[in-house]
């Protein structure tokens, strides 16, 4: 066994001082190990843990104990179970979620994402590959390429990891045949060429005896006459410096103003450099201004570079806030609303076309919809024939490409140029889980040639000339609960006061604006975005709209919500028990749903989501249709 | 073009982490237990805000049992930072007398685990930081920066959220919480390191000083109060004066020491370089229950 290399650096006893001299400087790089289940991904790691003496001697005596109880290598040391680490996944003996691990060598101290390689956890993969600047591509040398090896390759590129290493595992138990490593070598190159992979580097190594893996040649692979791993890994340049040459942008996260004298804006450095006097521009506005100074505990700094965090001051008195970005005034990012995407799905509840996320880019979060994806990705053939699958959404672990669409212009760039700002991640409005994870390539059109039309005549004149607040009365219930009638009732109220009114009413719009529409959950969902775009244009225009839709989920119903000037979307819940709808049943269609002769009736084979906290609510059981107008009048006084 | 060193990335990663909770937390506070950890995460804080104060409290969630240096560094810490300081003791283990010889692992159950809850409850705090590493132990190395927790302060690990890139989502029901640790990809060479680049002041009981100590079920440990020691074991405890020091402090009958004569910071780390058995295995906590105590305490609800 290796316990004869297990000794610490004979520096830190004779010189600590220059010991720590030496590491105090090192660089930071983080990678990514991908394998199939049993390519020794594990094993590999321990070994790196092992080999660098990251691991302690009651460390080394658990690991030994537990290598005898579960281990799979007999008497031997089972390195994978220093890595191994929640309870559950050590009795399955899989990895089942991102784990983070930590090594260091005199050059570099490095971050390794482990994790899991069988197919349900692509979204595991994902993650730990997008802060990775290196992929470790782990193959079984007794069985070659896989399809998961190729899946694996394709997530890594598609995350833009520009280091791809090919380690070639196992060789012990293949007596180190150059043949068999050259094979497959020549196999892989065939498809990293395919998939558009331009370099990788390959290493034959043992993880489980340790040849190649801190020196090389190991005496078992004389006719190998690359870098061991680690001198591999000491070597690729950090993605981070590459970051400094680009053009110079920092997502303001946080304004710092600790008295009215000071106004710093806090952030990142994504891209570039900054100096003091450097003309930026800030980003969506357009306003310009000039570094006054680069503010740090430690003092002020003359330049800062991308991967810094700091806090900048600037000349002028310019309107910045979180989410904006700071950038060179000469070469700022663009801005737009509607973008082509890569999406992978994160969540056991499929993407809904048309429904609205929250999406989150750098410190930008706006709600977003997703239009029905173009294509869905086939990760187990890549490069190959039915690469692309027809799809109406995306389930948990499936990759497409589709166009987003958000309720207002935000700062990016492409991914490929840029993480910082062509990432971003999807958070479902109610469960609040990140469901899924996207990188931008390119906008659909250029916002910034489709300025909002400046008006003279603004939405606030409009209202004025009408002597009232416009809203939208947003009546949603069951059908047969009384929505018409009751906005109907409520109209007529108005229309006395001298107010100017509209009303939408479902069944009407689906007469004209919406008749190519039907039933299913995504056009529902469409049904409602329109009505909503329809709602709030008549809103700029000063009326006061009164909207009776089903209206079944509160995603969307939030969704109009978010459209809406603040305080402008009343939500009046119709609150009809689902026997009484029924016996009303004035349009006999509950009749026909329990028939079957209608299909995806809510109530019936179709959810209702009830308002959590609706601003008025109506209960039509206790009420009458007169009584409920009242109260709802009563509710939105005073009207201007 | 400028390489920046590993410090210097660890640096800007956890001021962006602590940035980004100010800005979307509705009441945030750090944790602050006045170890080397959260030392660092203090003066991070200070740095992620500055010229501002951090835009939270510090709490530090006490036991009765830390050892006297380790108070007196917490008051003037947090005066330096400019920062409120919160301390809450869990007024049932106090009521009934909770200590670590007659209670074990309740004691840190009733001081530690409902003690966090009961004051993230009481003062309605939605974000949390903590000082945890993930080179601490293994099931620490799965967890994410930004922590999930229900109402009831637990934590699952098969429904933590996906972290990508450096987007970190805050977003919570009423009544949940967040775990925050900016220190998640530190280890504890880093940590030393950053103490000596940056002069951080740190509790004086990691430096090796003659100090009086007593064995203990096979353990090493310092009389910090004798008297109270005395009432609480039955008998006053053989003191002898030894050299020792401390690789990680807590309750100060819980946290053994280590003969040392390492009395700078460069002696220590040289210590700790050379030394073969890691950090926590002075601690009592994690031995409980097998492997899994440590997992088991965080599905709980511990730090």
């Amino acid at each position: 066994m290796a316990d004869a290399s297990y000794e610490t650096d004979a520096l830190i006893a004779d010189d600590i001082n220059a010991y720590l001299d030496q590491h105090q400087n090192k660089s930071l790089l983080r990678f990514i190990t991908c394998g199939s289940v049993d390519d020794g991904k594990s094993t590999l790691i321990g070994r790196l843990l092992y080999d660098s003496k990251m691991i302690f001697e009651d460390q080394l005596a658990a690991l030994e104990a537990d290598s005898k109880k579960v281990g799979t290598q007999g008497q031997d040391i089972d390195f994978a179970l220093l890595v191994d680490g929640l309870a559950a996944e050590r009795e399955q003996g899989i990895t089942i979620d991102v784990a983070y691990r930590f090594f260091a060598t005199e050059k570099r101290k490095f971050i390794v994402a482990d994790t899991p390689g069988h197919e349900q956890y692509t979204r595991n993969m994902v993650t730990g590959a997008s802060t990775a600047d290196c992929a470790v591509i782990l193959v079984d040398a007794r069985k070659g390429m896989l399809v998961q090896t190729r899946r694996h390759s394709y997530l890594a590129h598609l995350l833009g990891i520009k280091h791809l290493v090919l380690a070639v595992n196992k060789m012990d138990l293949v007596d180190y045949d150059q043949s068999t490593f050259d094979q497959i070598v020549a196999d892989y190159s065939t498809f990293a060429d395919e998939i558009g992979i331009e370099t990788f580097t390959a290493v034959p190594i043992s993880g489980f005896k340790g040849d190649n893996i801190t020196s090389s040649p190991s005496a078992n692979t004389t006719w190998y006459d690359g870098p061991s791993l680690i001198d591999h890994l000491e070597t690729i340049e950090i993605a981070n410096v590459a970051a400094q040459e680009k053009p110079f942008r920092m997502p303001v996260q946080w304004v710092n103003r600790p008295n009215l004298d000071f106004r710093g804006f806090s952030g990142l450095i994504g891209s570039g450099t900054v100096k003091r006097g450097d003309a930026v521009r800030i980003v969506p506005s357009g306003k310009t201004s000039t570094i006054k100074t680069i503010v740090t505990y430690d003092g002020e700094l003359d330049e800062a570079v991308a991967g810094q965090s700091v806090t900048i001051t600037l000349e002028d008195e310019v309107d910045c806030s979180r989410g904006d970005v700071i950038a060179a005034a000469d070469n700022p990012p663009e801005a737009s609303d509607q973008f082509e995407a890569t999406l992978v799905w994160m969540d056991d509840e499929a993407l809904k076309p048309g429904r609205g996320y929250t999406l989150k880019l750098a410190s930008q979060s706006v709600t977003a919809t997703v239009q029905e994806p173009k294509y869905e990705i086939n990760v187990n053939n890549v490069g190959g024939s039915g690469e692309k699958l027809a799809t109406k959404t995306l389930e948990l672990n499936s990759i497409g490409v589709a166009e987003i669409h958000t309720d207002r212009p935000i700062t990016f760039e492409a991914y490929e140029d840029s993480r910082a700002l062509g990432g971003f991640i999807l958070v479902d409005k109610i469960t609040n889980a990140t469901v899924g994870a996207g990188m931008l390539h390119f906008s659909l059109r250029r916002a910034s040639n489709v300025h909002w039309q400046a008006t003279t005549i603004t939405r606030d004149h409009h209202a004025d000339l009408k002597n009232q607040k416009p809203r939208v009365l947003w009546f949603t219930g069951l059908s047969g609960s009384g929505k018409s009638t009751i906005a109907n009732a409520v109209e007529q109220r108005l229309n006395v006061m001298n107010r100017h009114t509209f009303l939408l009413d479902g069944d009407n719009v689906r007469h004209g604006l919406n008749k190519d529409l039907g039933f299913t959950e995504a056009d529902r969902i469409e049904n409602i975005r329109r009505v909503g775009e329809v709602a709030k244009l008549m809103t700029d225009a000063g009326l006061i709209v009164l909207t009776a839709f089903i209206s079944p989920f509160r995603a969307e119903r939030d969704l109009v919500r978010a459209m809406m000037e603040d305080c402008e979307f009343i939500e009046i819940f119709v609150d009809t028990p689902l026997e009484v709808a029924e016996q009303r049943d004035v349009k006999g269609l509950y009749k026909k749903a329990r028939s079957g002769d209608l299909k995806n009736f809510t109530g019936i084979d179709s959810p209702y989501e009830a308002p959590d906290e609706p601003e008025i609510r109506v209960n039509t059981v206790e009420m009458t249709v007169e009584e409920a107008a009242d109260h709802i009048i009563s509710q939105i006084m005073p009207l201007k | 073009m400028r390489r920046l060193t590993h410090l210097e990335r660890l640096e800007a990663e956890s001021i962006h982490i602590m940035r980004e909770v100010a800005a979307e937390a509705a009441k945030p506070v750090m944790l602050y237990s006045v170890g080397k950890d959260s030392a660092v995460m203090l003066h991070l804080a200070k740095k992620a805000f500055y010229p501002s104060p951090p835009p939270f409290p510090l709490m530090h969630v006490d036991t009765t049992w830390k050892f006297k240096d380790m108070y007196a560094l917490r008051e003037k810490a947090a005066q330096d930072a400019g920062m409120e300081l919160l301390v809450w003791q869990n007024p049932e283990a106090k009521e009934r007398g909770i200590n670590p010889f007659d209670h074990g692992a309740l004691h840190t159950d009733m001081w530690k685990t409902q003690g966090l809850k009961q004051a993230l409850d009481h003062h309605g705090f939605d974000a949390a930081f903590g000082g945890a590493r993930r080179d601490e132990e293994k099931s620490r190395a799965k967890e994410r920066i930004f922590s999930f927790r229900t109402a009831n302060h637990g934590w699952d690990p098969k429904q933590q959220r996906p972290e990508l890139w450096n987007l970190y989502n805050a977003k919570k029901a009423k009544g949940e919480s967040i775990r925050v640790f900016p220190l998640s990809n530190w280890t504890e060479l880093d940590i030393w390191q950053y103490i000596m680049a940056e002069n951080i002041e740190i509790v004086p009981l990691y430096f090796a000083a003659p100090r009086p100590t007593y064995e203990y079920e096979g353990g090493l440990f310092m009389a910090d109060d004798i008297d109270r020691l005395e009432k609480v074991m039955g008998h006053r405890p053989e003191i002898t004066e030894r050299s020792v020091r401390f690789r990680t402090l807590g309750c100060s009958p819980l946290t053994g020491a280590v003969e040392s004569e390492a009395s700078t910071l460069a002696d220590v780390v040289q210590e700790m370089l050379l030394t073969t058995t890691s950090e926590r295995q002075g601690r009592v906590i994690d031995q409980d229950e097998g492997g899994a105590g440590m997992e088991k305490k965080k599905q709980e609800g511990y730090f």
